[in-house]
């Protein structure tokens, strides 16, 4: 039986959560709900880490949809890249679900529990569908299904505090924008090649050599993406709607959703337009790398000053988003490798900071810094646990962000861009202060009052940790994650080239 | 015991006593058995490690890859040896001592504080016997990261802010220089090992390679090279044993450890020599020489004097790694030992001092060397090393730095080293005068005369001798400055191998 079902695998794992999303909403109990959504986003793991297996012994996997053949048909295609996309996203629901139902229950009214997991299941299938799929108006299609259960899913934080509704209504507007631009672009490649399928279309697009039409459909797809991953200076939306979402959602989308849209831009800029696209590599060296840079030193600043540790993580989320986009910008091997590596181990560490403030929420019901006065006594396992994803973000050995920033420095240098590898690392040294202002507040600082805190409940305390020890363990032997990023983008240069 | 098995017991004895010292949190005399036995025991392996490698074996262990081509991986040279003597030899003794300071203070916390140490001393061991630029890296910021629990170990505001410098400058400088150079080696040669005669000749452009020096030597912000020295003076709010052990030995020496071994191993003597890279670092290292020993002079707290003492003759180690010549390499070696031993006897002195008197300047020091001649005794001796007179260790490193300085002709180098000597008499004897020739002010003059014979009753006469814990070990270590000067010829002998292309 299941034999039987391994070709299949490409579109299963995105069908399975797809479909459990309306089953879900007709369970009206909160914890059926959670149940399902659960045992779904654990399956769609198992399979994502079948699929990298299948991938790594086999090569790339094209299937067709519905047995047509593309580009008539819809092709999902899965290679070394999106195979790890996949595990990252995947991966992530499976740890966040278990610790949700806590959090989730604190936080969210019982009669909208049943939605909650429903709006998270559809957002799982959407940000799967993104990276599987080889079809490119498809990639529109689920990063709507996705933005929109975001949507829902950020507003659900009004139960908590109020301010989620415009949070959401805004994030809405913005996305709306970006997803819009991108089907623009879409639309304008369409016209000129009359082909949707991303193989196909990086095909046809050389053959028309200089053209005018290509050049404002890059454009179009570049800023429409530039909005959903919130890459500097549209990444307005993003602190707000991390900050008011309820505590899971902001682990699981700070982890995925981002990532996913930086997946969509390398595949498109890498795949489809092809590094012999001379208006792209323009548009990176000048465009982006500016832009990435500003991401780096003004949302890092701004992160310095922020009260609520929530938005505080947010502003550092933009930021690393910036070194990401500085991958990207590189143009080369060791870039393209530092970004793919960072995708991974930025969604490993952001992911156990967001778990850690969540227990925070859940125990002391606010995220300032103020709140988290001697917390380092009262809930020393969560405290250590967000200190060591803080070392984690700044990069020091041992962690997986030094790994990052290793590659990152390294790409720098190997281009002969002096100025870049001292301004990364130099944004990098900001994020001591905003880091260092929170562990000072939970070990340096006493509280004021005495009311009993308790530790998190072990549901929330073993997802967190497992976060916490990858953080280590891959930034140790990092062997696995640096070849399969190096493989990847070996693919991306060599392919377009 | 084979080689391997030694090697990983180096870095296990202490983290296994951390792990035992922190289950041994509510009995306190277990507690501090646990941190002797550890530091014994770690001394003992080490001791034995050391007469394999006086026999001309490299024990060598490879931990992990960490990236293709990168690893964690330990060996065991000369140097490393040497400074992994110092460290866990000096732990022993300064751990009698810590139990005397921590309890006679009656200090907070006292269980994070010999846990922290116990980190520290796992760090530095491991930056001794690193086999390459990497995994000294990361245990060299482990080191950084470990001691700041220490220094801001009195949770004062001032302490506080102390560390928060400590902590700033160390992480900033090695992030934003030593990793800088440490990933430009990487590209240039595609290998972090250190190699005997270095890996840089002919991969670098010699016109850069002042530039990637000055991003080791500047990134190495432990070696103190102004002007990022300012962690140090910082870094005395600690308590005394911290400064004793830390900023004596293990963290200050880990930075001119650090410096020899790019500089023997990275670099290459002779292509430092040859090229000229090195030539700029004269100046600044004979800068901050002089320049620290004025400012010491300065300075009426006896830490702080100690704190820019200690700045100068770190820099010491870094000119003469700026001389690029053998001789001076390995006196520069020589120095790691001899300065520790007799830093951290001024150190524990300073310590004992304070508990016994509660006193920290040193105008109020007057005639304390009658209320407390051992501890006097102790200082004087340590101080006469570390200006550099006979019959003490002090001799011979600096006799061979200055005479590889002579070697090369660098007149003006030898005239920096014996300027510097003099200035160290200016600041380090005046205490010893104050204390011994001065009369005691009222109040403290006829209990001065009492405690002469009672030294080791610290509550028999009010002021005395500190607690035998905190007065044993500056003697020990005393005793140790002056052992040295005997047997500096084993010492250099062992280190011969260093600087030889």
């Amino acid at each position: 039986m299941i034999a039987a079902l391994e070709p299949h695998l490409a579109i299963l794992q995105v069908v399975v959560p797809l479909i459990s999303a309306p089953l879900c909403s007709m369970l009206r109990r909160g914890d059926l709900a959670w149940m399902m959504a659960m045992v779904v986003s654990w399956l769609a793991f198992a399979m994502s880490i079948a699929l990298l297996a299948q991938v790594m012994a086999t090569g790339d996997i094209s299937y067709h949809v519905g047995n047509w053949a593309p580009p008539w048909g819809i092709e999902y295609r899965i290679d070394a890249v999106n195979a790890f996309v996949l595990l990252i996203v995947s991966g992530i629901g499976a740890v966040v679900l278990p610790y949700a139902k806590k959090s989730v229950e604190r936080e969210i009214k019982p009669s909208r529990r049943a939605h909650f997991y429903t709006a998270y299941l559809l957002c799982l299938a959407g940000l799967l569908g993104v990276t599987a799929t080889g079809d490119a108006f498809n990639v529109f299609v689920f990063l709507e299904i996705s933005s929109l259960s975001t949507y829902t899913l950020v507003a659900l934080g009004a139960d908590a505090d109020r301010r989620a509704l415009p949070a959401a209504y805004n994030y809405l507007v913005m996305g709306t924008v970006g997803a819009t631009f991108f089907v623009i672009g879409l639309g304008l490649m369409y016209m000129v090649t009359g082909t949707l399928n991303m193989a196909d279309l990086a095909a046809r697009l050389p053959e028309l050599g200089a053209n005018r039409t290509v050049d404002a459909a890059f454009a179009f797809i570049v800023v429409g993406l530039g909005l959903k991953l919130a890459m500097f200076p549209m990444h307005v939306w993003l602190p707000n709607a991390y900050t008011y979402a309820p505590s899971v959602v902001t682990a699981f989308l700070a982890a995925t959703a981002t990532k996913v849209a930086v997946y969509v831009l390398l595949r498109f800029v890498f795949t489809v337009f092809g590094t012999g696209f001379e208006f792209a590599a323009l548009t990176l060296t000048w465009v982006l790398i500016p832009l990435a840079l500003a991401a780096m030193f003004v949302a890092t600043i701004a992160a310095i000053y922020q009260v609520n540790v929530k938005r505080l993580l947010a502003f550092s989320s933009v930021a690393q988003l910036g070194y990401m986009v500085l991958g990207i910008g590189m143009l080369s091997t060791t870039g393209l490798t530092a970004t793919i590596l960072h995708l991974f181990n930025h969604a490993l560490m952001k992911g156990a900071l967001f778990l850690a403030i969540g227990a925070v929420a859940y125990r002391v019901g606010s995220t300032n810094i103020e709140a988290m006065r001697g917390l380092g006594k009262r809930m020393p396992w969560t405290m250590a646990a967000f200190s060591a994803g803080g070392l984690s973000l700044i990069g020091v050995p041992t962690t997986v962000g030094f790994i990052s920033k290793w590659y990152l420095v390294m790409a720098a240098i190997e281009n002969g861009w002096w100025p870049i590898a001292v301004l990364i690392v130099a944004s990098s040294l900001l994020a001591i202060f905003y880091v260092w202002k929170v562990i000072e507040a939970a070990y340096f600082r006493e509280a004021d009052d005495e009311t009993a805190i308790q530790e998190a409940p072990m549901s929330m305390l073993v997802p967190l940790w497992l976060l916490v020890l990858a953080n280590f363990y891959f930034g140790i032997d990092a062997e696995l994650t640096t070849s399969v990023a190096t493989t990847a983008a070996k693919a991306f240069l060599g392919g377009g080239g | 015991m084979t080689l391997e098995l030694a090697l990983i017991l180096t870095l296990a004895i202490p983290s296994l006593g951390g792990l035992l010292v922190a289950i041994s949190d509510k009995n306190p005399n277990q507690r501090e058995a646990m941190t002797l036995i550890s530091a014994v025991s770690l001394f003992a392996v080490v001791i034995w490690l050391t007469q394999q490698v006086a026999a001309g074996a490299r024990p060598a262990l490879h931990l992990v890859e960490v990236l293709p081509g990168l690893s964690l991986a330990l060996e065991i040279e000369p140097l490393g040896m040497l400074f992994g003597v110092v460290a866990s030899g000096l732990w022993i003794v300064n751990s009698i001592y810590s139990i005397g300071y921590m309890r006679g203070g009656n200090e907070q916390k006292q269980t994070r504080f010999y846990i922290c140490f116990t980190i520290a001393i796992a760090s530095a061991i491991g930056i001794a016997f690193a086999a390459n630029m990497f995994t000294l890296f990361i245990f060299y910021e482990i080191l950084t990261i470990s001691t700041y629990p220490l220094v801001a170990h009195k949770e004062t505001n001032e302490a506080k802010s102390g560390a928060r410098v400590y902590m700033g400058l160390l992480l900033g400088t090695s992030i934003g220089f030593q990793m800088i150079a440490i990933i430009w080696t990487w590209v240039a040669t595609g290998t972090l090992d250190f190699t005997s005669g270095g890996i840089l000749a002919d991969k670098i452009d010699p016109t850069m390679l002042p530039v990637l020096l000055a991003l080791y030597m500047f990134g190495i912000g432990k070696a103190a090279l102004m002007p990022f020295h300012r962690w140090l003076p910082s870094a005395m709010v600690a308590p005394t044993p911290v400064s004793a052990l830390l900023h004596a030995v293990a963290v200050v020496k880990a930075g001119v450890f650090t410096v020899l071994k790019v500089a023997i191993y990275i670099f290459g003597i002779e292509t430092l020599s040859t090229t000229g890279a090195s030539e700029w670092l004269m100046w600044v290292a004979a800068f901050t020489l002089l320049t620290a020993s004025l400012v010491a002079m300065t300075k009426d707290n006896l830490k702080a004097r100690l704190a820019y003492s200690t700045i100068s003759q770190l820099a010491y180690i870094v000119l003469a790694v700026a001389v690029a010549n053998q001789l001076s390499v390995i006196g520069g070696a020589l120095h790691i030992a001899t300065h520790a031993v007799g830093k951290i006897t001024l150190f524990m002195c300073a310590g004992a001092i304070y508990v016994a008197t509660h006193k920290t300047e040193i105008s109020d020091m007057r005639g304390l060397g009658r209320a407390m001649p051992f501890t006097f005794a102790a200082f004087f001796i340590g101080a006469i090393s570390i200006i550099g007179l006979p019959p003490m260790g002090g001799t011979w490193s600096k006799w061979y730095m200055a005479l590889g300085a002579a070697n090369e002709g660098l007149l003006l180098v030898v005239g920096v080293y014996m300027v510097s000597s003099l200035l160290n008499v200016g600041y380090l004897l005046p205490l010893v005068v104050r204390g011994f020739f001065f009369p005691p002010p009222e109040p403290a003059r006829s209990l001065g005369a009492a405690a002469v014979d009672e030294h080791h009753t610290s509550s028999s006469g009010g002021f005395a001798e500190a607690p035998l814990w905190c007065v044993v070990p500056p003697c020990l270590t005393a005793v140790g400055c002056i052992v040295l000067f005997f047997y500096a010829d084993p010492i250099y002998q062992f280190l011969l191998p260093l600087g030889r292309p």
